[in-house]
């Protein structure tokens, strides 16, 4: 189970988004693993058919880069809703991704991200990628800015059932 | 295993046909990518078919953005290895993506052109569009590592 901090988001909610929201998420197998409201952690579970080289057997970074996306933006709904009690669209402005050492082969990878600044329409996060066990050794870091309030559609499908959030 | 990927590679240049390498590699299988010319003589066109297992946003609806950097990265690596005398896939060093527009969930194109080819290194730049290429949803600059 997620586990929670008092002012977070519920991780019933993000589990919505990533899960319901978000199906590329549910296609990858991406799982929700913390959620407080300074940060987000997501897992994306091994799956070969995610390999970019089959020589090696390394993630190709086109996966890295969406979970890293989706852990930001996790991060980014996560404070969002710490300052403001709801739920607000967003929109990925920008991404830079340097990816420090492959994905090894056959290991789960995690990504933890944090809004780190909240402006009225900006949001700027940041966020890193690594197998659990090694926490330190970086696959790849990230900082990204994103549109606060991008169209007036909530994240959430319309037919979501979260319970304690109107989408 | 390597010995193949590396024979892959050397006709997809020499044939200018991308569709063994492409179904060597699972997340090029996974995306559903094609490559196909374009406009300009030695210019790779990479195709990502409509899939709504590509979505990002199910209430918009619009595509992952990790997809479109996916498939800018992925324009990138085609490139690279069309244009350049390589044996096997070269690496991501880093890649920053700026998001022009939503992109919907229709068939999407990227092409790159490579800035600066080093020894080593390589700078590529990288645009994705849907309807229209002058009204690209993304744009990507990306470094990456062709030797060790």
């Amino acid at each position: 189970m997620p586990q929670i901090s008092p002012d977070s988001i519920d991780p019933k909610v993000v589990e919505a988004m990533v899960l319901q929201g978000i199906p590329h998420c549910a296609a990858l197998g991406v799982r929700v693993i913390e959620v407080r409201s300074s940060h987000v952690t997501l897992s994306l579970p091994y799956n070969a058919d995610l390999v970019g080289d089959p020589v090696s057997g390394i993630l190709h970074g086109g996966a890295v880069t969406s979970l890293i996306d989706s852990v930001a933006g996790m991060a980014v709904f996560a404070a969002l809703f710490a300052a403001q009690q709801k739920l607000q669209a967003i929109a990925t402005l920008d991404l830079r991704i340097d990816y420090l050492k492959p994905a090894l082969a056959q290991k789960e990878l995690y990504a933890t991200a944090e809004c780190y600044k909240l402006t009225r329409s900006i949001a700027f996060a940041r966020g890193r990628a690594y197998h659990p066990e090694t926490p330190d050794d970086l696959v790849a870091n990230c900082v990204g800015t994103f549109m606060i309030g991008s169209s007036d559609k909530p994240p959430l499908p319309k037919d979501a059932k979260v319970p304690g959030v109107k989408p | 295993m390597s010995v193949d990927f590396e024979k892959l590679i050397a006709e997809a240049r020499a044939q200018r046909n991308f569709s063994p390498f492409l179904a060597a590699v699972p997340y090029f299988r996974f995306l559903g990518l094609t490559v196909k010319p374009g406009e300009t003589d030695g210019e790779l066109i990479c195709v990502l078919p409509a899939d709504p297992k590509l979505i990002g946003n199910a209430r918009l609806p619009a595509l992952h953005g990790g997809v479109v950097g996916a498939l800018l990265e992925s324009a990138a690596i085609v490139q690279l290895i069309w244009s350049a005398d390589a044996d096997r896939i070269p690496k991501i060093i880093d890649l920053q993506v700026d998001y022009l527009r939503s992109a919907r969930p229709v068939e999407t194109f990227a092409r790159a052109i490579i800035t600066k080819h080093g020894r080593r290194v390589a700078n590529v730049r990288a645009e994705a569009w849907q309807d229209d290429p002058a009204r690209p949803v993304a744009a990507a600059h990306a470094h990456f590592l062709l030797a060790p």
